[in-house]
C-alpha cells in the first residue's frame, strides 16, 4: 500500500476539505486564509481563465443566520465599487447549503507585514482613509479595520478587505463584532446604536499607531490620540478630517490635533524652507568673510 | 480489499450470516491492523516481536469470540472502542499464551512494511490516543488512495500521484502536461476530478467504517474538518 508521509496526509486532508465546486465555473486550487466566518481559496475562473479568490462559509457555521450574514457581506462589497475596496465578481450557494462569493485575487502583502519609511506608510494610510470615507458616504461602517485587513498589491494597489462585520450606519442589531485593540469603546460594549463613522475613525487611529515605528513625531502621536479618543465627541468627526491632518503633517504644515510651541514652529518653518535658509546662511557667511578680510 | 457495498461493516460484524461477518471482519482488520500495531510499537514502546504477537492475537481473539459485535455506537466511536479493547487486551494478556493464537482473518499483516513506515520520519508528539488517531487517518487515506488507483485511468492517477502524494515533485501544471502529452487545462481539470473522487472515496470508507449516522458525521468532522 502507498506510504503517506505526514505532509502527504496533511495535504490530502486539505484537498479533501476543498468544497465541491463541480458544476460551477470555478475550480478551487488551494486554501489561502481561514477567518472567523469563512475560508478563502485561490481558484480558477474557467470561463474567463483568470485567477480569483473564493470565500466559502465555514462548514461549521452553515446556519441560516451565518448564510444571511455572509450574503449581507457580499451585498455590502458589491455596493462599494471603489479602487480601494476589493471587487466582488460572483456569488452562489453550494449543494451543502454553504454560501460562497468570488472576488479579485490580490497578490501582495498584508499591511502588518510591510516595513517601510514613515512617509510611505502614511501615504498608504491615506489611501485606506479614502476607501473607508467612500464606504461611509455609502452608509457603511467597516467595524474591523486593522492592518491584517489591508492588502498592498504588487502594483501599488491598496485594498481594504474583510467586510464581514461591516454594518449599515444606524443598524440596531445586537451582533457587534470586531478585533480587540482596534474596537472603539462603543463597539466593545455592544452599543450598536452608537456605532458610526467615528467607530472606524477610532480603529484607523489604532491602525496608524500599529503601523508606525515605535518612536514617531509628536504631531503624529497627537493625531493617533485624537482619532483613538475614548469619547466619540473627542475624535475626528470624519475620516476625511483625520486624513486631512495626516496630509498636513506630510506637507510640513501644522496639524489640528497638536498645538506647537515656538521652538517647534520655528523648527517646522526651517524644515520647510531649508533651501532658503541655506542660501541666507551661505550669504551671511560670505559677508562675514569679506568683512574680516577687508579689516585685516 | 474493500467490499463494493457502502453498508457499514461495523454493523455487519454482528450479522447472523457467517460470510458477511467474515467479510466485515476482514475490512476492519485491513483498516485497523496497522494503526494498532504501530500504536503498540511507537506510542506504547513495545518490541517488534511483542507487538506482532499482540496484534495478531488480539485480532484472532476478536474474530473467535465476536467481541467487536458488542460495540455500542451510543457510547463512543468504533475507533475509540477498538483502541480501548486493545489496551485492555494487551494489559491482561499472558505472554506465554500468545503464540498459540495468531492471525488476522484472511488479511495478510505485513509487519515488515509497518516497521519500514515507523522508521520513516513522522510526527510522534501528543498522547498515545493522538498517535492512534493520526495513524487511523493515515490508514483511511492510504485505503482511499489505493481504491482511487484501482478505479482510475492510469494517466490521471499518475498526475494525482505527482501533485498530491509526491512531496518532492515541484513540476508546474504546464510541465506535468508536457510530461504526459496533455494541455495545462487537461491537467488541472483532471486533477480537480481526481481530488473530488478522492474525497468521495474517503467519505465512502468512513461510511463503511462507522456504525451510525452520528458516528459517521463525527468521524468526517474529525478527519476532514467538514460537515456532511
Amino acid at each position: 500500500m502507498t506510504w503517506l508521509s505526514d505532509n502527504a496526509v496533511a495535504h490530502l486532508r486539505a484537498v479533501a476539505e476543498l468544497p465541491d465546486f463541480s458544476g460551477t465555473r470555478y475550480r478551487l486550487d488551494r486554501e489561502l486564509a481561514r477567518g472567523g466566518m469563512g475560508v478563502v481559496y485561490e481558484a480558477e475562473d474557467i470561463e474567463l481563465r483568470r485567477r480569483v479568490a473564493v470565500k466559502v462559509l465555514a462548514s461549521e457555521l452553515a446556519s441560516e443566520d451565518a448564510v444571511e450574514r455572509m450574503r449581507a457581506e457580499a451585498r455590502t462589497i458589491a455596493g462599494l465599487e471603489h479602487p480601494g475596496i476589493v471587487p466582488l465578481h460572483d456569488v452562489g450557494m453550494l449543494p451543502d447549503g454553504r454560501l460562497w462569493y468570488a472576488m479579485k485575487l490580490v497578490r501582495g502583502r498584508r499591511l502588518d507585514e510591510v516595513h517601510a519609511a514613515t512617509p510611505e506608510l502614511l501615504r498608504v494610510f491615506l489611501r485606506i482613509c479614502e476607501a473607508v470615507a467612500f464606504a461611509h458616504a455609502k452608509g457603511i461602517v467597516h467595524c474591523d479595520l486593522k492592518p491584517e485587513n489591508v492588502m498592498l498589491g504588487d502594483f501599488g494597489e491598496v485594498l481594504v478587505m474583510d467586510w464581514g462585520v461591516a454594518r449599515a450606519q444606524g443598524a440596531n442589531d445586537s451582533l457587534v463584532a470586531g478585533t480587540r485593540g482596534f474596537m472603539a469603546p462603543e463597539q466593545e460594549q455592544g452599543e450598536a446604536a452608537l456605532i458610526g463613522p467615528s467607530t472606524d475613525v477610532y480603529a484607523l487611529g489604532a491602525m496608524l499607531r500599529a503601523i508606525l515605528p515605535a518612536e514617531f513625531p509628536r504631531p503624529l502621536a497627537a493625531i493617533c490620540a485624537k482619532a483613538g479618543a475614548a469619547a466619540q465627541r473627542d475624535r475626528y468627526a470624519t475620516v476625511r478630517a483625520l486624513a486631512d491632518d495626516v496630509s498636513r503633517w506630510l506637507d510640513g504644515q501644522p496639524v489640528s490635533a497638536y498645538r506647537e510651541n515656538a521652538v517647534e514652529v520655528a523648527g517646522r518653518w526651517l524644515s520647510r524652507n531649508r533651501a532658503l535658509v541655506t542660501i541666507v546662511i551661505a550669504y551671511l557667511v560670505m559677508r562675514l568673510i569679506v568683512i574680516l578680510w577687508v579689516r585685516h | 480489499m474493500f467490499p463494493t457495498t457502502r453498508r457499514s461493516v461495523i454493523v455487519a460484524l454482528a450479522s447472523d450470516d457467517d460470510e458477511e461477518r467474515r467479510r466485515a471482519f476482514d475490512t476492519v482488520v485491513a483498516l485497523y491492523w496497522k494503526p494498532l500495531y504501530k500504536y503498540l510499537r511507537v506510542a506504547r514502546g513495545r518490541e517488534v516481536a511483542d507487538a506482532e504477537d499482540l496484534t495478531q492475537a488480539f485480532l484472532a481473539k476478536c474474530f473467535e469470540n465476536g467481541s467487536l459485535a458488542a460495540y455500542d455506537a451510543a457510547k463512543a466511536s468504533f475507533r475509540t472502542f477498538l483502541r480501548m479493547l486493545f489496551d485492555r487486551f494487551v494489559a491482561n494478556e499472558v505472554k506465554a499464551s500468545l503464540r498459540q493464537k495468531r492471525g488476522g482473518g484472511s488479511v495478510q499483516l505485513d509487519f515488515i512494511d509497518a516497521e519500514a513506515e515507523i522508521a520513516r520520519e513522522h510526527d510522534r508528539g501528543g498522547t498515545p490516543e493522538d498517535y492512534f488517531q493520526r495513524e487511523w487517518a493515515r490508514s483511511v487515506f492510504a485505503f482511499a488512495v489505493e481504491r482511487l488507483r484501482e478505479e482510475s485511468d492510469p494517466t490521471r492517477f499518475a498526475i494525482f500521484e505527482a501533485y498530491d502524494l509526491d512531496e518532492t515533485s515541484g513540476d508546474s501544471y504546464r510541465q506535468t502536461g508536457e510530461r504526459f502529452g496533455l494541455s495545462e487545462t487537461s491537467v488541472t481539470n483532471g486533477l480537480a476530478a481526481m481530488r473530488r473522487r478522492f474525497r468521495a472515496i474517503v467519505l465512502d470508507v468512513l461510511r463503511e467504517a462507522t456504525a451510525s449516522e452520528i458516528e459517521y458525521r463525527a468521524e468526517v468532522r474529525s478527519l476532514l474538518g467538514v460537515e456532511v
